[in-house]
């Protein structure tokens, strides 16, 4: 009940899937409606409404030229969005680099174990 | 001989409730599983350098549990169990995991290995039930400052309510 609106926020805002594809379009650079509508094969008034959500939030600003509108990627406004993410990302990097050495000492134990071993057949049935 | 860099982690949040994790590791997938599933080599890099790993426990058979805990760096300690659910030796894990400091949150977590030329890539996925609870977990990967980790928490559990 107390929860905000679903608009309000970034996060909420990328958390629908056409959305987050609308953004991908935008990544490449400014595109007008028509195009966006092409590109995601979904009716108009949907588009626009995804728009909408994104241009609330701040995701993507918007500018008249002549009798089109252009939509265009706001990198800001999803900063959080990707810090968020990539603190979480951060700590499973440092757990691959630890687990790199992990493995080093395995491959160098097989290897001193089982010199006999031949390369490949690894994958063969058994 | 191998050199094992291999770029960073890659983390995706493929729907509302999922987040998948993916790395090539320049090793066989047997001794990736192995390293995976084995306490005293968890034990070496589960803690990301961001504390110390106090409890490492594993079962690992189909209704086994699981237990990791690690006293962070500033006392603080975070733990995480389950249950294996599907176990296919060097290719596919599945268990359950709970966040204990948000115990009523349960995710399922698949772990997949895939080989080609001696390399591994490795893909978690894990699966939680609300979008909530996806993000209370990804808050838990604290890295600078516990209470910011701790603020975004509480959050996250306010918003449960």
């Amino acid at each position: 009940m107390a929860r905000a609106a679903t608009t309000t926020d970034a996060f909420n805002a990328v958390a629908e899937p056409r959305r987050r594809q609308i953004l991908d379009v935008l990544a490449g650079g400014e595109r007008p409606v028509n195009e966006l509508v092409e590109a995601l094969g979904i009716a108009q008034p949907l588009v626009s409404k995804h728009l909408r959500v994104l241009r609330e939030v701040g995701a993507v600003h918007v500018r008249d030229e002549g009798r089109r509108r252009l939509y265009r990627l706001n990198g800001r406004a999803l900063k959080p969005i990707h810090d968020w993410v990539s603190r979480y990302e951060g700590l499973w990097s440092e757990r691959f680099e630890l687990l790199d050495d992990v493995l080093d000492d395995l491959k160098k134990e097989e290897d001193d174990g089982d010199d006999e071993q031949r390369d490949g057949g690894r994958d063969a049935p058994h | 001989m191998a050199t094992t860099s291999s770029g960073t982690a890659v983390v995706t949040l493929p729907t509302d409730t999922t987040i998948q994790i993916t790395r090539e590791l320049a090793a066989p997938k047997h001794l990736v599983y192995k390293a995976y599933t084995t306490p005293e080599l968890v034990r070496r890099w589960w803690h990301a350098n961001r504390g110390e790993m106090t409890v490492c426990e594993i079962d690992l058979r189909v209704g086994g549990t699981w237990r990791y805990v690690m006293i962070a760096h500033g006392g603080f300690e975070v733990g995480f169990h389950g249950e294996y659910r599907e176990i296919v030796p060097n290719e596919r894990l599945v268990s359950t995991e709970v966040y204990e400091a948000i115990p009523d949150g349960q995710a399922i977590d698949t772990l997949t290995l895939t080989e080609e030329g001696g390399r591994t890539t490795m893909t978690i996925l894990v699966e939680h039930a609300s979008r909530e609870a996806r993000d209370g977990h990804i808050n838990s990967g604290m890295e600078d400052g516990m209470q910011d980790a701790l603020d975004r928490l509480e959050q996250a559990a306010v918003s449960l309510l």
